[in-house]
């Protein structure tokens, strides 16, 4: 079911849990399907060691990813036109991340209406790890 | 990444929902999938950035007789300084796209790469920022434009020591 355009108003806000205690094996999968296999998110030892970080952490991709849940959710299957994000800290496991769409817009393009979102993504210390926006097509 | 030939499948696209934790049938139910708009399986918003495994110069994987830089019996599959991966390359620093429409289990996409901008920051604590623009455009089987993605890396400049 899409969203419709007599349904939704600026000021709008859409919200989801993404994940809470983010697990490495998560991150793996991601890994796995996605074909990115940095070992910066998935070898604990290499990453600490060698690149000196305190540990694994997730592919911004995975948080944008997850984030899209929110959007194709709320607007439907094969809505969204645009989506664009800022990977503003970085992810690590244990994370739980909460998303959040604000609707910025609501117009007619050539006769289709078009909502605009504000996405931000942010974890359990309320830290903002990802940033952007997102257009969709409505229903009248 | 430029990849001559990207099959999208219900396969990968089933695990890759899967590792987004997005469980929409439309990612792997191809029955539930014909009741929806698309009336198809469907890839998620962000299943482009997989072409990267038809990309057979991707260099974050590992490739089979080649040294990879994760660890094994060392930290380290790699010499420091040999250039085989070092620190683990740039970060990810923001991604765009844009969708012309969005692709299905049967398509065979193709990805043709441009850079675009690069410019450099002074990072917060020293060093410089290395930004690059990537613009990386997926058509289908028809030369369609599908997908149009704009990605931008970021490399730290990072004191000698703390390098692989």
């Amino acid at each position: 079911m899409a969203l419709k355009a007599s349904e939704v108003k600026v000021g709008d806000v859409f919200s989801c849990v993404l994940v809470e205690d983010l697990k490495r094996t998560q991150i793996v999968q991601y890994a796995g399907a996605s074909g990115d296999y940095n070992p910066l998110h998935t070898d604990e030892i290499f990453t600490k060691e060698v690149a000196g970080y305190p540990s694994v952490f997730a592919h911004g991709m995975l948080t944008m990813g997850m984030t899209a849940r929110l959007l194709t959710d709320t607007v439907g299957d094969g809505r969204l036109t645009r989506y664009g994000v800022r990977f503003t800290a970085q992810v690590w496991p244990g994370d739980d991340l909460s998303a959040k769409a604000t609707v910025t817009a609501v117009q007619d393009v050539d006769g289709v209406a078009i909502a605009e979102f504000d996405v931000e993504t942010t974890n359990q210390d309320g830290a903002v790890v990802l940033s952007g926006s997102a257009a969709a097509r409505l229903d009248p | 990444m430029a990849v001559d030939r990207f099959p999208v499948e219900y396969s990968h696209i089933m695990m890759f929902a899967r590792s987004v934790g997005d469980p929409n049938p439309i990612y792997h139910d191809p029955e539930a999938a014909k009741a929806t708009e698309p009336g198809a399986v469907i890839a998620p918003p962000t299943f482009v950035q997989s072409s990267a495994q038809f990309d057979p110069d991707y260099v974050l994987r590992p490739k089979i007789g080649a040294p990879w830089f994760g660890s094994g019996k060392n930290p380290t599959g790699v010499a420091p300084g040999s250039g085989g991966g070092g620190n683990g390359g740039g970060l990810h620093a923001e991604q765009h796209y844009e969708y012309h429409r969005h692709p299905q289990a049967g398509d065979v996409l193709t990805a043709t790469v441009k850079p675009g901008e690069s410019w450099e920051k002074q990072g917060r604590r020293g060093g410089k920022l290395l930004f690059q623009e990537t613009i990386t455009e997926y058509r289908d089987q028809n030369g369609e434009l599908v997908v149009t993605a704009r990605g931008i890396g970021v490399r730290t400049e990072r004191p000698a020591t703390s390098e692989a």
